[in-house]
């Protein structure tokens, strides 16, 4: 095809309170998933874990009609993506999910663990998913990263260096007691005192 | 093929907090984003199996037993990048109200009828050229709460994903003429004249098929251009 004269891209607009029959189905109508927020695939190694938590507007208020989804390495740093050159996932695992809110603005994801992913410098980057957030009222998604309670990385991870002090607990998820695999927990803040840091990508 | 992403793109889209979009102003972050560089984990994206869409998934006007009542139309076009190459096998998911501007969402309850051969939903992957079509029924405009004598111009909603998940994109199509544009905070959330137009679908009459449907023409610009020396 010839390229097509462009003069600039096609704006956001937001996903709407209605979006969850054709985007997030989940049974409850005649259309099928194409994605759910279990990531994990049977031949996937690494660490299972689940990653919950809320979604919370300015007032505090839950959010239930909001869609959110994850992007991330497998165990090993890789991407299931061609144009990631390094040596490609030898498993089925895809490393995105999308999960829409309950009524109580809930969100969970069986994932595994990922990988260090080098920063453009090659310095490797602690952990992390790269979570993008869709809901009525948002006229553009926000894009911000999971990281994970108690990875030694975290300390010297260049993006959350970007972050100030104070805030940079607004991008790690808590781990929690459990007796299978590991539970962390993230609430999401779209505003307030607690504002989630969103980056500007 | 090596794409970058320059931010300065992002000024196409609407401001995070639009107050005449009632929904933003509790929604929208009140804190400074934080300017980072893209690193492998933003500049790659999902790659979706043949199983993600399955034949007859881009009609909507045949998922049931009957045909779903309205005006029968065609919606296509090429998902481009940025210096207007077309995006090849790339998701789009569309859902819409049906002819009568009625979601079969739970919660929508505007009183106008539901369809029981419609539920609105569709899919479709680019071809090479960056191509889609989809077969669907003209949606209706609806009211919704927003202020006095609020009706939102008909419209599709779109989520595309194009060559990395920086480039995601959800927007809506619009279709040409609507007098409900003026008065529509959402499409006119989009500051920019010139941006709010490519939001709008052309009629097409060259691809409209005789004595069957009518069709529209939206091309669909997403985030990447070729990554020069200076930009790597």
């Amino acid at each position: 095809m010839p390229e097509t004269k462009v003069k600039g891209i096609t704006p956001s607009q937001t996903v709407g309170p209605f979006f969850a029959y054709g985007l997030t189905p989940t049974g409850r109508y005649d259309w099928n998933d194409a994605f759910s927020n279990n990531l994990v695939t049977v031949d996937a190694t690494g660490e299972r874990i689940r990653i919950e938590g809320r979604v919370f507007d300015g007032d505090g208020q839950p959010v239930p009609d909001c869609m959110l989804e994850i992007w991330q390495a497998d165990a090993q740093g890789r991407f299931a993506d061609p144009k990631d050159k390094r040596a490609m996932p030898n498993s089925k695992f895809r490393g995105f999910g999308r999960c829409g809110t309950d009524g109580n603005g809930g969100y969970a994801f069986d994932t595994i663990k990922p990988g260090s992913v080098p920063d453009p410098d090659g310095k490797p980057q602690a952990p992390h998913i790269l979570l993008a957030i869709f809901a009525r009222g948002m006229l553009l998604h926000n894009f911000t990263r999971i990281y994970l309670d108690g990875e030694a990385a975290n300390a010297s991870d260049p993006v959350l260096a970007l972050v100030p002090a104070d805030r940079r607990a607004t991008l790690i998820a808590k781990r929690e007691a459990s007796g299978s695999n590991a539970i962390y927990h993230l609430d999401i803040h779209l505003q307030g005192d607690n504002e989630t840091v969103f980056f500007e990508i | 093929m090596t794409l970058a992403y320059p931010t300065a793109s992002n000024a196409a889209h609407p401001p995070r907090l639009s107050p005449a979009y009632k929904s933003t102003v509790k929604r929208s972050p009140a804190k400074p984003l934080i300017v980072m560089r893209h690193t492998l984990t933003e500049l790659t994206g999902p790659v979706y199996g043949h199983e993600t869409v399955r034949d007859g998934d881009n009609d909507l006007t045949t998922q049931h037993k009957g045909e779903p009542l309205g005006e029968r139309i065609i919606v296509h076009g090429h998902v481009l990048d940025e210096e207007g190459r077309g995006v090849p096998n790339t998701l789009l998911e569309i859902w819409q109200a049906n002819s009568c501007g009625r979601y079969i969402h739970v919660r929508d309850q505007h009183p106008a009828p539901l369809d029981p051969n419609f539920t609105g939903a569709g899919r479709a992957q680019t071809d090479a050229q960056g191509y889609y079509r989809f077969v669907t029924v003209k949606p209706g405009a609806y009211p919704w709460g927003n202020h006095h004598n609020a009706w939102r111009p008909a419209h599709i909603h779109f989520s595309v994903f194009g060559h990395a998940f920086i480039s995601r994109l959800v927007t809506q199509m619009y279709f040409p003429g609507d007098p409900l544009f003026p008065f529509d905070p959402i499409f006119n959330s989009v500051t920019d004249a010139n941006a709010r137009t490519r939001m709008i679908s052309a009629f097409d009459l060259e691809n409209t098929e005789p004595e069957w449907a009518l069709c529209y023409r939206f091309n669909i610009v997403l985030r990447g251009r070729n990554a020069t020396p200076m930009e790597t």
